[in-house]
């Protein structure tokens, strides 16, 4: 399984590094697989309710409407029909590219596993709907599909008569049975749009629609598809005539060859066999469970930055129950929380100053509070001499900083890079303890946390809270973002940043703070 | 210069995607039957005799009976099995026995088959048994048909008409 993984995230980190080359980190495919399929279900939608108007349900009358959309209309109708077929077709190949990758990235356990379960009936819901949408264009294509499917529906001891006995001769069917369908088609999109919502129910501020520029971009390769190869109908079925030899639309279809080949109840016995296999992958095997977030009341003023900042819900506030003069206090749900300590990084009580009191900040990590952090930097840092002493500080989910072999550097893992206070960063150079602190954490896009580098960047950036200081000299600060098997970029950036730190271990900064130096790796 | 460049890239990234989209939304074909089979489908439902013969009932039985289910004979529920043959030119395409639907066993059998047949002229039979004999069938029909190339050719069983139902060509 881990080589499995291992392999997929070569292949993506490839694949991303490759897309980078003409896209921005925001406009990245790889980076909006799930609004890139959000987009293409509402190009479906609409598409969908404009060929529905002019569709007719018959026998004969349904192939007969789509062609007249097809071919009297093909400068609307046409591209509508189009769109609804490439669009659909693009929701499943972003699907399951979008499951590869979380699965790749080791997304999916642990407290995740709600959002990688709902994402199972996901799968199937949208499988139905193409199948019921082939359908209904009624021509061989439909008939081979008809056919097929119910006789594997037949197989399951659960209907009386052989429903494949519909479609027995040209006369046994009747027009009745595309009303069912079209209902089908219609009812499962609703169901599927339903449970989407539930999917995205335990993630905080889901990213639900591409940014502009893609959705532009990815519409107009749609619509390009739509005029240069339209959609096109295969012939009208005919129940006296086997449909030998179909054109299939292997995004939806591409199981249908295997029940061809195998007995029914061996095809049944392998979906379902996948289908609890994706089911269960969530504790195959379990992730380890974190003690995760604790609230310290006494230091909570109830600022709900921890709420803002929680990349999972997984923090919420509650009237207060201490009687302190605050109207609400943070309460972690254990269920969902995953340990990132994203919130303890936002907390404005996680200072390191604070000497005469023992540092508890009012939300911190049990097993890994940031008081340990400080001491870990403090006896990390001690060892380091001379000019261009560098910390950096790493996260458990990219490049492993401790294997770093860069002369005169100090370092230290969070679980997440966006669960270190700025504040620390303030306390490195107050304290005079390195020249330099490198913020090494997942790469670009794919921050395992969700949030912990976008954060980090933005209060380093001081655009949000809790900031940077502004004493802080921001050319002192690398950001460097390396996915875990990118050590020699990771490294290749630490030495270029540690190239730019004045070679006097006093010197001051060359530029001024507004106007650092960010070295993305 | 360089921005140009990258909508240039990013025109090409569109690209492939859509060649990706378009191509396996049609292609490969798939080959379900080769072109120059037909097809035979056998598909009907019919219930067998009941398993067992219909007993008079005493009036002492009857008595016992609640007014309203009152009945001079009990039969016994549960029907006997199809038994099905199919033959093509001589040799046996098919030969089973049906077991009747329903829990308890009264409901009729049914059966949905279907056999990829070369096209051309060919000798069909098919003969069903419904009843409790040992020997021989209860029904049984014949024909020389000519298939062409992808043409179905449906057997059925009317009931009511007592006998095999073919749909297709047949000569």
């Amino acid at each position: 399984m881990n080589l499995a993984k291992t392999w997929l995230r070569t292949g993506f980190q490839w694949a991303e590094r490759a897309l980078g080359l003409f896209f921005s980190d925001a406009w990245n495919p790889l980076f909006n697989l799930g609004a890139l399929g959000f987009f293409y279900y509402w190009v479906v939608a609409v598409s969908g309710i404009y060929v529905y108007i002019f569709f007719d349900t018959g026998t004969t009358e349904a192939y007969d409407s789509i062609e007249y959309l097809t071919r009297d209309q093909w400068y609307l109708g046409g591209v509508m029909r189009s769109l609804h077929r490439y669009a659909s077709d693009g929701m499943v190949l972003m699907m399951g590219i979008h499951m590869l990758r979380e699965f790749s990235l080791d997304r999916y356990r642990g407290s995740r596993w709600f959002t990688w379960f709902t994402g199972v009936p996901i799968f199937w819901l949208v499988i139905v709907c193409g199948i019921t949408g082939y359908w209904l264009v009624w021509d061989e294509l439909a008939q081979y599909i008809a056919i097929a499917t119910t006789e594997l529906l037949d197989t399951l001891p659960i209907f009386g008569e052989p429903i494949a006995g519909n479609f027995l001769t040209p006369g046994s069917l009747d027009d009745r049975f595309f009303t069912l369908m079209i209902f089908i088609h219609i009812a499962a999109p609703l169901i599927l749009l339903f449970i989407l919502w539930i999917h995205l129910q335990r993630v905080s501020r889901p990213r639900i629609n591409p940014p502009r520029g893609l959705a532009v971009g990815t519409f107009l390769m749609l619509v390009a598809l739509s005029f240069v190869f339209p959609a096109e109908s295969q012939g009208p079925a005919d129940l006296g005539v086997v449909p030998a030899t179909v054109d299939l639309d292997w995004y939806y279809l591409a199981g249908y060859p295997l029940i061809d080949l195998w007995p029914g109840w061996l095809v049944w016995s392998f979906a379902g066999t996948v289908t609890l296999i994706l089911a269960v992958l969530p504790w195959m095997p379990p992730m380890r469970r974190t003690t995760g977030a604790v609230v310290n009341l006494d230091n909570c003023n109830g600022c709900a930055r921890c709420v803002d900042d929680c990349p999972f819900n997984a923090v919420v506030m509650a009237p207060r129950s201490d009687g302190l003069a605050f109207d609400q206090e943070a309460v972690v749900n254990s269920d969902l929380c995953v340990g990132c300590g994203i919130c303890a990084g936002a907390c404005p009580t996680s200072t390191p100053f604070r000497r005469r009191r023992e540092m508890v900040p009012g939300i911190d990590l049990a097993d890994r509070p940031l008081k340990g952090v400080r001491e870990q930097i403090e006896a990390v840092t001690s060892e380091l001499s001379g000019a261009r002493r560098v910390l950096i500080v790493g996260c458990d989910h990219g490049v492993p900083v401790a294997g770093l072999d860069i002369p005169n550097t100090a370092m230290i893992a969070m679980p997440c890079i966006g669960a270190l206070p700025p504040s620390f960063i303030d306390f490195v150079f107050s304290r005079d303890l390195a020249d330099g602190v490198c913020l090494a954490g997942c790469g670009e896009g794919e921050c395992f946390n969700r949030f912990g580098v976008r954060w980090t960047e933005d209060r380093v950036a001081r655009e949000r809270d809790p900031y940077l200081r502004r004493r802080v000299p921001r050319e002192r600060i690398a950001l460097c973002w390396a996915a875990s098997s990118e050590r020699h970029r990771l490294e290749g950036a630490v030495q270029g940043f540690i190239a730019t730190l004045p070679e006097a271990a006093d010197s001051p900064p060359a530029m001024p703070p507004q106007q650092g130096v960010t070295v993305d790796a | 210069m360089r921005s140009v460049l990258r909508y240039l890239g990013q025109a090409a990234v569109y690209g492939v995607i859509a060649v990706i989209l378009g191509y396996f939304s049609v292609a490969p074909a798939y080959r379900h039957l080769p072109e120059e089979d037909s097809q035979v489908k056998i598909s009907f439902a019919h219930g067998a005799k009941p398993k067992g013969e219909c007993r008079r009932l005493t009036a002492a039985e009857i008595a016992e009976l609640a007014p309203n289910m009152r009945r001079p004979t009990s039969c016994p529920r549960e029907r006997l099995p199809l038994l099905l043959e199919f033959e093509l030119d001589g040799n046996r395409m098919f030969s089973e026995s049906l077991p009747p639907t329903g829990l308890a066993g009264d409901g009729p059998s049914r059966i949905y088959r279907t056999f990829p047949v070369a096209a051309g002229r060919h000798h069909v039979v098919v003969r069903m048994r419904d009843s409790d004999r040992t020997e021989g069938y209860d029904y049984e029909r014949e024909a020389v048909v000519e298939l062409v190339p992808r043409q179905i050719f449906v057997i059925g069983f009317k009931a009511d008409t007592g006998n095999f139902v073919f749909v297709g060509a047949e000569r």
